[in-house]
């Protein structure tokens, strides 16, 4: 099945429906990163889910129309950004003691701005797994779509 | 017997996957082998940690202290999924790489090496 | 004593998914078998009082799928071989070999649903109320409060592991090939 070059990716009413609820998709991963302390989820769980988001638009506007939005350097640069504020936080503990010291103020419990390094730690976790499984899955919808013309 | 049931059928599917590996001629099918292992180690080391009436491992609000299961295995197989799931896709970049130079994905003939 | 038999009951329906998927010709069936086995072991984890990982390994095995079928489905080959009974058989009675003197190890483990709990006390300790993991952290999901603070260091290597997979797929799928005119670097 090979696809007419002027009309790429899917049908009118998936093109519909993306643009309204891609958005939602994107906010529910955010919203399990932040309550990763309090209810089960965590930074993985929020990161695949923020990855699967942008391959949503991947699938239903075609490979061209996002790459003109999120180029391959840009989804790299915000990996590389995510491992990097993961490291900072970590040497950030010599200041008081050991590596991965807890120093950031405790708060009480069950509150969203409590528990310490948790929930930096989370926030840069789901910038990695995020941004790297999208640009992996960009390299290999590149690969597939080139040579499925021919 | 009854008692050890659920980690015998655990490494019943770990021998599928294992079959797959050995015996099947066509990539992908070696690809969906190594996935079924994978699934079968992460069910293990959950099912190890698994205690009879007991609640999942998060506090909350009403001070009502329950008996919980093991968090530790939790914690181990969280990590385990995602990489999982890198590893799998490094193996199908490999594979969709190797049917581009060889047009098949029958490793009989990948194995002539014609380059 | 039945979420015994409810679990047991699940597992012999993946057993037969992922027999399912072995073993069939059409390539995008067994790709739908191998998600059958997902989704149910996703149900699994929630019935050990596992909800963490049962919404990862959901997501997980969604973009697991969505890979799968856009490598293999556009690439169908046919293969005419001939079957090989002399592989099969022999692997067949090595792997019931292989059960039958595994089991016996398997014995030896602490019976289902008693384990013996003696690393995890230390961040529930019942004694004096669960206050432990709490109070020394302030974190309610005591997962989370194991995997980012008590043993932060793995996860560490772990985040390295994902980034080297991520560097090995970027390098793998470097250029097109050598017929094409205008190559992506």
């Amino acid at each position: 099945m090979k696809q007419k070059n002027n009309n790429p990716g899917m049908t009118l009413i998936v093109k519909t429906v993306t643009r309204l609820t891609v958005g939602l998709i994107m906010l529910y991963g955010l919203y399990i990163t932040f309550h990763g302390h309090l209810t089960p989820g965590g930074g993985f769980a929020g990161g695949v889910i923020l990855a699967l988001s942008f391959i949503h638009l991947i699938l239903a506007f075609g490979r061209d129309f996002v790459i003109k939005k999120f180029s391959e350097k840009v989804a790299g640069i915000f990996e590389s950004i995510g491992a990097f504020l993961f490291l900072t936080i970590a040497v950030s503990g010599f200041l008081a003691g050991y590596f991965f010291m807890n120093i950031y103020g405790k708060g009480t419990p069950f509150k969203l701005f409590s528990a310490g390094i948790i929930l930096p730690c989370n926030l840069s976790i789901m910038l990695k797994v995020g941004f790297g499984l999208f640009s992996a899955f960009l390299v290999l919808i590149l690969f597939t779509s080139t040579n499925s013309k021919e | 017997m009854m008692q050890h049931l659920p980690y015998v059928l655990c490494l019943i599917l770990f021998l599928v996957g294992l079959y797959a590996i050995i015996v099947k001629k066509n990539l992908i099918k070696i690809i969906i082998g190594l996935g079924i292992i994978d699934y079968s180690l992460n069910l293990f080391l959950v099912l190890v940690g698994y205690r009879k009436y007991s609640f999942f491992p998060i506090l909350s609000k009403n001070e009502q202290v329950q008996p919980m299961v093991d968090p530790l295995p939790q914690a181990l197989v969280l990590t385990a999924i995602v990489i999982g799931l890198a590893v799998t896709m490094l193996v199908i970049a490999i594979a969709i790489r190797l049917y581009e130079k060889y047009r098949t994905f029958d490793i009989t003939e990948i194995r002539k090496l014609k380059g | 004593m039945t979420i015994d038999i409810i679990i047991s009951f699940l597992m012999i329906l993946m057993i037969i998914a992922a027999i399912v998927a072995v073993e069939m010709k059409d390539l995008l069936s067994s790709v739908v078998g191998i998600g059958a086995v997902g989704v149910i072991l996703a149900l699994v984890f929630l019935l050990l009082q596992a909800p963490d990982l049962a919404i990862v390994q959901l997501v997980v095995e969604i973009l697991a799928l969505i890979i799968l079928i856009r490598a293999t489905v556009t690439r169908d080959s046919v293969y005419y071989r001939r079957r090989e009974i002399f592989v099969k058989t022999v692997t067949l009675i090595g792997v019931i070999i292989f059960l039958i003197s595994l089991y016996s190890i398997i014995k030896l483990l602490p019976p289902f649903g008693e384990p013996k709990l003696k690393v995890a006390s230390y961040y529930i300790t019942e004694g004096q109320g669960i206050k432990n993991a709490i109070s020394e952290t302030g974190a309610a999901n005591i997962v989370a409060s194991v995997i980012l603070d008590y043993r932060a260091y793995d996860t560490l290597g772990e985040a390295t592991v994902l980034f080297t997979a991520v560097l090995g797929v970027l390098a793998v799928m470097r250029k097109i090939g050598r017929k094409k005119d205008e190559t992506k670097k």
